[in-house]
């Protein structure tokens, strides 16, 4: 029974390892960008949030409210004017751009803040937890992120195949030469992937600043943690995405039980040990 | 009245020139083809005129304005849909899916997913399936039919009949008498002389770059093309 509770909370840890992938998952998928200042923009989201509630008094959750708007703004602005103009000269340009702008973010957060650590307030709903027969306990606020990354799964699969706007996505991603040619103006269209890739990060910087602790520094970890689950769940798949979240922490829950040491090196193992047996993920969709 | 002009179109990939001084007129409603040998700057033309290259404004006039240099996107908005050649369907989208691409174009007009699924049946059963899926005969179909649903008033055809049997090909042409009857005017790059020179009224041949030679189809003798074409 005891490990039965260690893979439920696994699985669970694994709902905000997919938000923290999906943007990046996204953005990948659509525009072929590696966007290296991901989990930046992810501790970024958290300090819009601390900003907004210091400033209206909302709580965490509400904050929302206005982060999200902001950044998907930030994403919108940032792909149009800049990253578009990465974009023609193949995977190298993204990669040294985003990596600055991630250096810049960190050391942007470090000299308005300090290197203090923050940490968003949401009471009681942190520590409440549900109790199971046979003594299975599990956390509230950790299923509500799993709910929320199942959530955000599903409203952005009805966008990518349900709607008029998906579709162009769809076709941008297959061939972004012969889509203009059908009468879509790409570089609109990136800036709409990035703003919307960027909602989900916003989401993803509250929850985690609600139950880590963050600094200027928490973003390359972040990154990790995302590129790990998006390759796990292979390229392309926001399923597999999620799958790939719940391996991670299933592992890292696992690791934690045998020696506490061992949490984080365990969820890097079993995503080598993944890589070694299947190098295009579990869910590969992506052609390229 | 003339819906295409272009003036002295000169077209470059990098520092290499593929198209000289190049002046094609297309009157409304008229279907006109393009030939020429491999390499003679025909694709080239077509993708100056659908924007994929840039080129000086005043170079390409479209029902009378300008329209060198703009985006693809804006030039399919304004009614030029291009064929692009070798099909270039939407793999990971269904038949249906890539149709519905030519809306994109937000142009209202005759051709809608009904007409086009009454111009070719085929497609309408097969409308599910993704397009990696449809023979190339189907393919080109689809392809078609997705430059028929920006309801272009000029539709650029590039090699319509590249890598096709002999009897698709002629299924695909008899459907191009149907599109034109609907008032579209059509350019068509073909490197089968027959068949371009049977379809349309007027041609111009292009060798390496430059005009060869121009002249209505009816009655012209190839042996002249010919040397046009292979600059004999």
């Amino acid at each position: 029974m005891q490990w039965l509770n260690v893979i439920i909370q696994g699985c669970l840890l694994g709902g905000i390892y997919a938000l923290f992938a999906i943007g990046l998952s996204m953005s990948f998928g659509i525009m072929r960008l590696v966007n290296i200042a991901h989990g930046d923009l992810i501790v970024l989201s958290a300090y819009v949030g601390l900003v907004v509630i210091q400033a209206t008094g909302f709580d965490a959750f509400s904050s929302l409210v206005i982060v999200v708007p902001v950044m998907f703004v930030l994403g919108y602005a940032l792909q149009r004017g800049l990253l578009n103009q990465t974009l023609s000269g193949g995977l190298l340009p993204p990669l040294l751009v985003t990596f600055g702008i991630s250096i810049i973010i960190q050391n942007g957060l470090l000299e308005w803040f300090g290197a203090y650590n923050h940490r968003l307030q949401e009471g009681a709903i942190e520590t409440a937890s549900v109790q199971l027969p046979g003594g299975i306990s599990i956390g509230v606020y950790p299923l509500l992120v799993f709910g929320v990354a199942v959530l955000a799964i599903g409203s952005l699969q009805v966008l990518l195949y349900r709607t008029r706007l998906g579709r162009a996505f769809r076709a941008v991603s297959d061939d972004a030469d012969t889509a203009e040619l059908m009468g879509i103006d790409n570089r609109n269209l990136y800036a709409l992937a990035l703003g919307i890739a960027m909602i989900s990060t916003a989401i993803a910087g509250i929850l985690f600043a609600i139950r880590t602790i963050f600094d200027p520094a928490a973003g390359p970890i972040r990154l990790i943690l995302a590129f790990e689950a998006v390759i796990i769940g292979g390229l392309g798949s926001l399923w597999g995405t999620l799958v790939g979240g719940m391996v991670l922490g299933v592992a890292q829950a696992v690791g934690s039980a045998l020696d506490p040491t061992w949490q984080i090196l365990a969820g890097h193992i079993a995503f080598l040990i993944i890589l070694i047996l299947r190098p295009n993920g579990l869910f590969p969709r992506t052609r390229d | 009245m003339t819906l295409l002009r272009t003036q002295n179109l000169s077209a470059f990939y990098g520092d290499f020139q593929a198209l000289f001084d190049i002046n094609v007129t297309v009157e409304e409603r008229e279907t006109v083809a393009i030939i020429g040998a491999n390499g003679a700057g025909k694709t080239t033309f077509l993708r100056s005129v659908a924007g994929a290259i840039g080129t000086a404004r005043e170079m390409i006039y479209f029902d009378g304005e300008p329209i060198g240099g703009k985006t693809p996107h804006d030039i399919v908005r304004l009614g030029i849909a291009m064929l692009p050649e070798g099909r270039r369907l939407f793999p990971s989208l269904t038949v249906e899916e890539n149709l519905l691409l030519g809306t994109h174009s937000g142009r209202s007009g005759p051709w809608n997913l009904k007409r086009v699924y009454e111009l070719f049946p085929r497609l309408f059963e097969l409308r599910r399936l993704p397009a990696p899926a449809l023979s190339g005969g189907q393919q080109q179909m689809a392809a078609v039919g997705r430059g028929l649903m920006s309801n272009p008033r000029l539709l650029l055809c590039d090699e319509l009949s590249l890598g096709l049997a002999p009897i698709v090909i002629r299924d695909i042409y008899a459907c191009l008498s149907r599109i034109t009857a609907e008032g579209t005017t059509v350019v068509l790059v073909e490197q089968d002389i027959n068949r371009a020179l049977d379809a349309s009224a007027r041609f111009y041949c292009f060798q390496e770059g430059r005009l060869a030679l121009t002249a209505p189809t009816e009655n012209f003798d190839r042996s002249a093309i010919a040397a046009a074409y292979f600059g004999l």
